[in-house]
């Protein structure tokens, strides 16, 4: 088949067409009916995406089921994956389902409900499967709507407010790149991803205003898609709008947020800021280095005096983030592949412990930790659920949290050794918070009045969490099913990186010799 | 003179001629009974003409030069009479309804439309002095249309006070580029005009010439009589403002400054990227605490007035190309959207607070999620063919090095996308209070609103081949 990376793509476009243009009336028939599609056309399409897995050749160079389209404005409709985004791809296809799942009990507009998480699973799956530079924009960009309206409509208490500030501090990031891109397209012709990773823009010393910019124009584009990207990731110190986001969604709108859209940004890295411009991304490492560092430990901290258990999770997601960027602009085999990894993992496992609290907030109506206590008397099964999650969140070996930690930690040790240091910590700080949480919530004694008739979790929630237990256990043993599938892939960004890098370097040095 | 020059203006010399045939006929049988009647066959005239204009290829001039026909022109014009169309129609109702529907309105707007296609097809100052007049003269009437509320007079005496100061500007300017060029042919300013070397007199004319055009695009700092006219004239007037004098205004500006000045983009270049930020930032600012949704969509304008700028000032051919397609989709925005705020009401008394949106989406989901396209499109947020629109003004700044001016246009644009997205917020997130009545859309502005949303999102597909058309209309302007 030709166009099945469209077809994954769109299914969930053409369902949600569906559910606007054809379904009528608004009674619990109809909304049953609705998550029902939903539920259909997802798993459709994790079944569809599963042949993209498979057909996939780890060992070919370039990217694979491509197909191409001529667009306007000398555009072109182009997707493909290759090693860096197939996972990304089954990771969208995989949770999806389930997020769709943890929505069942929503009662306020089911339809459109489901209508805006089809549209939004089609924008993520086309962020990691375009081509195109103005393709990717579209998609990447265009996923604010629907979450926009997730936040908006269902969200918590402050919603309002919550909603503006994703929109609006995301939209600021990215409309930079966007003039990044124009300017890439102007430079080297083309918007296609392919060509542009092959192309090298120019890296020598850039005189603007009075400025001497070291790497010039690689670093103002850089620069540029850093805004955008390190806004999604999201990175300290542009973490703020996450907090208020995550503690706003609704539950599934949690899921999606931590364990899919956050990772656009670790891909943008991956796919922009390090293949085309490397030199940039050198020269810049350092400082993502240190913000990484200090998103570690001060998120880690932040967590800690949390009294909002969803507040608290959204924390240690940019902590976590934090060990990706870093791994990332380590450029080095174990933090790349480390990164990648460290991407699903916490895709499975952030999303697990949204879904963790988006189980005891549908019985009790709060997110306060102090409202709860000594559940394990009456939810043994949860509690054993949220334990394995939190055990996965800390860095447990055995479970897929630890590998990626390990693999990024060990590819900073190589290039930066303060920070790996400081970043360890972190790890003792994500098992402080994530352990005292676990306790506060679930060990104790059962005194709270209205804890008392509290139910453990029902079949629906069980058949949720059982895939995500399932993938951190398989990750956690078995880490290669990751990184065969992307190890080629990084092997040849990291040689040609290194490669640039090395050429900008002796480019520059008989200036400097000249110099002196 | 010869009779070529007649076959070359036929379009224009039959719109005027069709306006007085009109207007005689609305005096003689019964005035405003048979008002909806011209005013519906007005519209099918000015599609007719659009049409016919579409299957003219080629480039003429007609009286030595005064008026040229040419792929630029027909593209502007195409877009003025469809736009021109679909304004009337979707407007009639409203009025019908409001006994504001006198015959004299469809009158005006073909007058107003014949100097529209004039403007766009100026090849010399007296022309685009006199389409321009003959535009605005009948604009000032039907500002104040509803003769019997202060606010459209106000808006009427309003507009045609700073209009005629404008007026002076540009004449002003005019008589010194004369002075200066000793002609007020585009042609042969344009081989008086030597980049770098352009004798100050000339410049002075330059300056004031665009000062008067800006003030019809609103472009800011020309913009206070803007959001008083919108909100004081009736609805579907102000649905008019919007579309089709811009389009033309801008077409104007474009004709003159590559036309006459096109050796020297330099020169303008500066000063419209200048209009151009200021409109950007002062449209996007000053809408965040409007209230009113008729003076929102003024500083919406403003503020995309601004963007089209954006690429007149880039000076080169796909600039004026970016230029169209913005225009084009814009207008396309704007039907769409005053379509919906034309059947805003409340027990039969049009409202046009943004407030009374609340909910909408829950008594009216599938128009709320038209507006809702609309409006993440006039923000410019992808994949509507909005973000299309900024794509191209920005490529061509970026592409003539203005890479400054793209900066701040996207800052602009995050700033106006606010208060889109508070349309959207009472739609959809506001408390469940009683707001406007559902049910009032009538069909035509229903498949006015749906259309302009279901273009926003298909449109991406190839944006209707309205970029070959644009291309090669810039391309018949731009040498």
């Amino acid at each position: 088949m030709g166009n099945l990376l469209s077809l994954v793509t769109f299914i969930p476009a053409v369902a949600a067409a569906i559910l606007a243009l054809f379904l009528r009336g608004s009674d619990e028939a109809s909304a049953r009916n609705a998550k029902w599609l939903a539920l259909a056309a997802t798993v459709l399409t994790f079944l569809v995406s599963l042949k993209l897995l498979f057909g996939f050749d780890p060992h070919a160079a370039g990217f694979q089921f491509v197909e191409e389209r001529t667009w306007i404005a000398g555009l072109h409709y182009k997707m493909g994956v290759d090693g860096l985004s197939v996972l990304f791809v089954m990771l969208t296809t995989a949770l999806m389902p389930l997020t769709i799942g943890a929505c069942w009990t929503v009662e306020s507009r089911v339809k459109e409900y489901m209508i805006a998480f089809l549209v939004l699973e089609t924008l993520m799956l086309g962020t990691f499967a375009a081509l195109d530079l103005v393709l990717f924009y579209l998609f990447f960009e265009a996923g604010l709507i629907p979450m926009f309206l997730i936040i908006g409509i269902w969200g918590g208490q402050n919603r309002i407010y919550a909603a503006f500030k994703f929109f609006l501090y995301t939209f600021l990031g990215s409309v930079l790149m966007l003039v990044a891109m124009i300017a890439m397209y102007v430079q080297a012709g083309t918007t296609d991803i392919p060509t542009l990773l092959a192309f090298k823009f120019s890296a020598g010393p850039l005189h603007l205003m009075g400025w001497q910019i070291a790497g010039g124009v690689q670093t103002l584009l850089w620069l540029a898609f850093f805004a955008s990207f390190a806004v999604k990731m999201p990175m300290w110190p542009v973490h703020t709008w996450l907090p208020d986001a995550h503690v706003q969604a609704p539950t599934a709108g949690s899921v999606v947020l931590a364990a899919i859209l956050l990772k656009m940004g670790g891909y943008g890295f991956l796919r922009f800021s390090l293949p085309m411009f490397p030199v940039a991304s050198h020269l810049l490492g350092p400082l993502v280095f240190w913000m990484s560092a200090i998103a570690i430990v001060y998120t880690s901290l932040v967590a800690l005096v949390q009294e909002d258990m969803k507040k608290l999770i959204a924390y240690s997601s940019v902590a976590h983030m934090g060990y990706v960027t870093m791994g990332l602009f380590a450029a080095n085999q174990q933090g790349i592949d480390g990164a990648i990894f460290q991407m699903l993992s916490h895709g499975f496992v952030s999303g697990a412990l949204f879904l963790c609290v988006g189980v005891v907030y549908d019985r009790m109506h709060t997110r306060e930790i102090s409202a709860y206590g000594g559940l394990v008397n009456r939810m043994p099964k949860y509690a054993l659920v949220f334990m394995f999650f939190t055990m996965a969140n800390v860095g447990l070996p055995g479970t897929s949290g630890f590998v990626g930690e390990f693999l990024t930690l060990m590819g900073i040790f190589q290039v930066n050794t303060w920070v790996a240091a400081v970043a360890t910590t972190g790890v003792i700080f994500s098992a402080s918070y994530a352990l005292w949480l676990y306790r506060r919530v679930t060990l104790g004694a059962l005194v709270k009045e209205a804890l008392k008739s509290i139910t453990d979790m029902d079949l629906r929630e069980k058949v949720i969490f059982a895939p995500l237990v399932a993938m951190t256990l398989l990750l956690g043993v078995y880490p290669s099913l990751v990184t065969d599938i992307t190890g080629p892939a990084v092997a040849a960004l990291v040689q040609s990186y290194h490669t640039q890098v090395a050429e900008a370097a002796q480019a520059a040095a008989p200036t400097q010799l000249a110099q002196n | 003179m010869n009779p070529g020059d007649f076959s070359t203006v036929l379009p224009e010399a039959l719109l005027a001629l069709y306006a007085m045939a009109a207007l005689m006929f609305g005096v003689y049988t019964g005035k405003d009974r048979s008002a909806p009647l011209i005013l519906w066959a007005t519209a099918v005239v000015f599609v007719g003409l659009a049409l016919w204009i579409g299957t003219m290829s080629g480039s003429r001039t007609a009286f030595g030069g005064m008026y040229i026909d040419d792929a630029f022109a027909r593209f502007a014009k195409g877009t003025v009479l469809l736009s021109a169309a679909a304004v009337l129609v979707i407007g009639q109702d409203y009025m019908s309804r409001r006994g504001l529907l006198r015959f004299e309105y469809p009158v005006l707007v073909a007058l107003a439309v014949v100097g529209m296609m004039v403007m766009v097809s100026a090849g010399d100052l007296m022309s685009l002095y006199m389409g321009l007049e003959l535009q605005s003269l009948a604009l000032y009437v039907v500002a104040s249309l509803r003769r019997d509320s202060a606010k459209s007079a106000e808006a009427g005496l309003k507009y045609f006070v700073l209009g005629a100061l404008s007026s002076g500007l540009l004449l002003y300017g005019a008589s010194l580029t004369y002075g200066f060029a000793g002609t007020t042919l585009f042609s042969g300013i344009v081989t008086t005009v030597k980049a770098g070397e352009m004798p100050v007199g000339l410049l002075f004319g330059l300056v004031f010439l665009l000062s008067g055009l800006a003030f019809k695009v609103s472009a800011v700092p020309f913009h206070m009589w803007t959001p008083d006219v919108y909100e004081g004239s009736p609805t579907p007037v102000t649905a008019f403002f919007a579309t089709a004098p811009k389009v033309a205004a801008m077409a104007l500006i474009a004709r003159l400054a590559e036309g006459a000045f096109g050796t020297a983009p330099g020169d303008w270049g500066q000063i419209l990227a200048l209009l151009s930020v200021a409109s950007m930032f002062v449209g996007a600012v000053a809408a965040i605490g409007q209230t009113d949704i008729k003076r929102l969509m003024a500083y919406s304008s403003i503020s995309h007035m601004g963007f089209a700028l954006m690429g007149l000032a880039a000076g080169t051919a796909g600039g004026v190309q970016a230029m169209l397609i913005y225009m084009v989709i814009y207008v396309t925005m704007n039907v769409g959207t005053f379509a919906f705020i034309l059947s805003m009401e409340k027990g039969g008394q049009p409202v046009t607070d943004i407030a009374s949106l609340r909910m909408y989406s829950r008594r009216e989901p599938l128009k709320a999620l038209a507006l809702l396209v609309l409006m993440f499109s006039l923000a410019g947020v992808p994949p509507m063919v909005g973000f299309f629109g900024k794509f191209y003004v920005l490529m061509a700044a970026v592409n003539a090095g203005m890479s400054w001016l793209a900066i701040l246009g996207v800052i602009a644009s995050v700033i106006g996308a606010f208060y889109y997205l508070r349309i959207v917020y009472f739609m959809y997130f506001g408390e469940d209070r009683e707001g406007i009545d559902a049910g009032t859309l009538r069909p035509v502005g229903w498949i006015a609103l749906m259309g302009s949303a279901a273009v926003m999102v298909v449109g991406i597909v190839n944006l209707f081949g309205v970029e070959a058309l644009a291309q090669a209309a810039a391309g018949a302007l731009v040498h």
